[in-house]
């Protein structure tokens, strides 16, 4: 025994455990919000219950089964479930039953024993709608212009092509509202901070008034044509909807205006489930939240996140690389230099919502604050830059990943042997010349090195944007077709905030929690991602700078 | 050691000069240097030197670790500039012009007089961009101007032959020997007057040594050069002059043949025949 400790093996075991221990960590977070967040987009079969509780009718429900839950005999009935001796347990389970609009609810939660009987007819039609959640039912007619114009067995393959129809109607009309109209409204209210601006100046004379005018006439009559034309397309399909039947018996209308999507999860072979669940993910990543974001997309917020970690990465690198060559390279080595290196370190241990709260109070207000003043005293009362937005988040998360990039640039450019610069100095080079054509590219790997730090650490970072420009839901990405196309002053979602949201403060939390998985599974992915392309680049300096060897 | 003793040093090796007689003309002094003390901090490490250098020839220096004949070097070029607790006084004339003048140009100073370090410390960079690099920091940008001068370069330091079709290669591939010579390469495209070598042999095997050793001799055609040397057989083989140094003092120097076989010092000769160092 004494022996086999001496043999040191007892201390390998110990290693490879915590090794270990860590690695099974990391494969079971990842492993829980892959299936958790990747099996959401799988059509789930739509099942039919003939339910009976115990002293009353029977009835029938129908939904998916998303959840199951086995409880002790003891445990059920010290929570008031009646048990008969010869159970041991109480199966529940959790069933979506969609048809909020109905019933009110979404979920709800059956037993097992009360269940009398359970069938998958094909008919089952899920209907996935803009409002009220899922439908679940059968279809009974489809209507055009309040005409049923196919109804039984004909009405599912006459529904499809009509959905498709007004799909593709309802893109355009997207389009026309989202960037046709939405890009006048912006040259509207441009032309009125123009105005504005000149009427603050006094220089508003009747000329530039009539220009103006004209200017604004001309997006007025643009205006009304496109209200025209989107005055067409709501016609073509307004009346246009399906009538369906819910399990109850209640009869549903369903304009198609308000569809997404309808399908019969029953009746779909293996290759429709795949293509369905290909449309599903294709939507989560590139389309817009519905409903309070429990369904739809999440493009904006992937957007916003790499959007800001791309303007953080820009305003951290040159600066931290020049403070790091300050410190470095031309400071004098001293009691202060070692304080200001004190200092940074523990900057970067500084709890984020301080910094939040810094880049509130500093750069929202103050700075903001007097560069609205200063260059948009037109758009007053309304902030410019006053209010909390992409720039400031980008600055804030900059200074918070100040320290690494700090740090590691410095250590890189202490790894640079002297043998380099003095090769560099006996040449004639001055110093600047040194550092710009030797030292610093030879230190680039490390500078690499901090960013991809920095990269991860201001990706996953939530509680600072909260403060300063983080919202639920942006009505416009920051970056548009509308000059000067990429709008700093703008607010944005950002993935760290959409689980937050979407996880604790939507009003369908059950709905939801699929769509937190597989958020956090994205903004996991968006940042392997962009830490792999910043490790790409290093690898490819460190290649091309390799350093002398001893 | 006392400044007037060094200072019949210096006579005597312009009386040896004088003595030697038949290349009179062509030994005027490149370099030469006047009641230098050089300390670092408290500490001194050179005391009061003063010697000459003479144009197109060889200058070793010799003497035990130590003794400050690198940094007797390094002073050349002002190389100890970079090092913040060095302090100099004296004079360091090179071309008669004094190079600790408050208005000389480093950087200028230093392409007048290139420097060839221990270890050979090429550029992590191809080996065309590393002769490149001097005339690069002149601001010449010219393809044609720079090809000729890195094959020139090249050709001057028996590397052309060896490296015409590897010019775009990284240059940390290369062998310690070749890479010894690519520094060398370096050094003379910006046409230096003075060539500093520091021990440039010393981390190479013999064969590298050897063409480095026949390098030197035809590089003396053109610059001056000092070299700075463990090896006091290499110090006979390449050096037309060789100065002894101790303990941060100039002992003797002389026309090597004099100096290694009839040296005037008892230091010297207790050196050269290996009773200490």
């Amino acid at each position: 025994m004494k022996l086999w400790f001496k043999s040191g093996s007892p201390w390998i075991w110990l290693n490879a455990a915590a090794v270990s221990t860590c690695l099974i960590m990391i494969v079971g977070v990842l492993g829980l919000i892959a299936v958790r967040g990747v099996g959401h987009f799988w059509p789930h079969q739509v099942i039919r219950f003939v339910y009976q509780e115990q002293g009353k009718q029977p009835q029938t429900i129908i939904g998916e089964k998303v959840d199951t839950n086995i409880t002790p005999a003891v445990m059920a009935k010290s929570t008031g479930f009646t048990m008969a001796d010869d159970e041991d347990t109480l199966v529940q389970y959790l069933i979506k039953t969609g048809n909020r609009d109905v019933t009110g609810t979404d979920f709800r939660w059956i037993q097992e024993r009360n269940v009398k009987e359970q069938s998958e007819p094909a008919d089952m039609m899920v209907v996935e709608r803009r409002e009220w959640g899922n439908f679940y039912g059968q279809l009974v007619e489809v209507k055009e212009n309040g005409q049923t114009i196919a109804a039984g067995q004909q009405a599912w393959p006459v529904a499809q092509i009509k959905i498709d129809e007004a799909l593709a109607v309802f893109e355009e009309i997207a389009d026309l509202e989202k960037n046709r109209i939405g890009a006048i409204n912006y040259s509207l209210e441009r032309l009125r901070l123009k105005q504005r601006k000149l009427e603050l100046n006094n220089r508003l004379d009747d000329a530039a008034k009539q220009e103006i005018a004209a200017e604004k006439a001309g997006y007025e009559t643009e205006y009304q044509q496109y209200q025209a034309q989107l005055a067409g397309l709501y016609q073509k399909i307004r009346n246009n909807s399906l009538v369906a039947k819910t399990e109850s018996g209640s009869t549903v209308v369903i304009p198609l205006t308000k569809m997404v999507r309808a399908f019969r999860p029953n009746a779909m072979s293996f290759f429709d489930k795949v293509a369905h669940y290909g449309s599903k993910v294709v939507e989560f990543l590139t389309d817009d939240p519905r409903e309070a974001n429990t369904e739809g997309g999440i493009f904006p917020a992937i957007f916003g996140t790499v959007l800001m970690v791309m303007i953080m990465s820009i305003i951290v690198t040159p600066f931290g690389v020049i403070a790091a060559v300050y410190l470095r390279e031309y400071a004098k080595q001293g009691f202060t230099t070692r304080l200001i290196r004190i200092a940074v370190n523990n900057l970067a241990g500084v709890p984020s919502v301080v910094y939040g709260v810094f880049g509130l109070g500093f750069f929202v207000y103050i700075l903001g604050g007097n560069i609205d003043q200063l260059f948009f005293p037109e758009a007053a009362p309304a902030p410019v830059f006053g209010t909390p937005g992409l720039l400031w988040a980008s600055i804030t998360l900059a200074l918070l990943t100040l320290p690494v990039v700090i740090v590691s640039t410095e250590e890189g450019l202490a790894r640079i042997p002297s043998s380099i610069r003095e090769g560099s100095l006996a040449l004639g080079a001055t110093k600047l010349e040194t550092l710009w054509l030797t030292v610093l590219p030879m230190a680039s790997p490390a500078m690499m090195t901090g960013l991809i730090l920095a990269v991860a650490r201001a990706a996953g970072e939530v509680a600072p944007l909260m403060l300063v420009g983080v919202v639920k839901l942006a009505p416009t990405l920051p970056l548009d077709g509308n000059f000067p196309f990429l709008h700093l002053d703008r607010k944005f979602m950002h993935l760290g905030f959409h689980i937050y949201d979407v996880g604790f403060q939507s009003p369908n939390v059950e709905a939801a929690r699929p769509l937190v998985y597989a958020t956090a599974l994205l903004l996991v992915l968006v940042i392997v991602g962009l830490n792999l392309a910043a490790i790409v680049i290093r690898n490819n300096l460190r290649e091309k700078y390799r350093a002398l060897e001893g | 050691m006392t400044a007037q003793r060094v200072r019949t040093h210096a006579i005597d090796m312009s009386s040896i000069l004088r003595v030697k007689g038949s290349h009179h003309e062509q030994n005027e002094a490149c370099i030469k240097v006047e009641n230098l003390n050089l300390f670092y901090g408290e500490k001194q490490a050179l005391h009061d030197i003063s010697m000459e250098m003479p144009k197109k020839k060889v200058t070793a220096y010799i003497g035990p670790s130590g003794c400050g004949k690198s940094t007797l070097l390094r002073c050349i070029n002002r190389m100890n500039d970079l090092v913040d607790s060095a302090r100099i006084d004296g004079k360091i004339l090179l071309d008669g012009e004094n190079i600790y003048d408050k208005a000389v140009n480093v950087a200028a100073l230093r392409r007048r007089v290139g420097m060839v370090f221990q270890k050979p410390n090429p550029f992590p960079k191809s080996i065309f961009e590393n002769v490149a690099y001097g005339l690069r920091i002149q601001g010449v940008n010219d393809k044609r101007v720079l090809e000729e001068t890195v094959e020139n370069a090249l050709r001057g330091a028996a590397l052309w032959d060896e490296m015409k079709d590897r010019l775009n290669d990284n240059a940390l591939g290369m062998s310690g020997g070749q890479q010894q010579r690519l520094v060398i390469a370096r050094a003379i495209a910006i046409e230096p007057e003075v060539l500093l070598l520091d021990e440039p042999a010393s981390a190479l095997d013999p064969i590298s040594t050897l063409k480095i050793e026949e390098l030197i001799n035809e590089l003396k055609e053109k610059y001056t050069i000092v070299i700075v040397t463990h090896n006091m057989q290499q110090a006979a083989r390449v050096s037309d002059y060789t100065a002894f140094m101790y303990m941060g003092e100039l002992i003797e120097i002389g026309a090597t043949s004099e100096l290694f076989t009839n040296p005037v010092k008892k230091q010297t000769e207790d050196y050269i025949t290996g009773r200490y160092g």
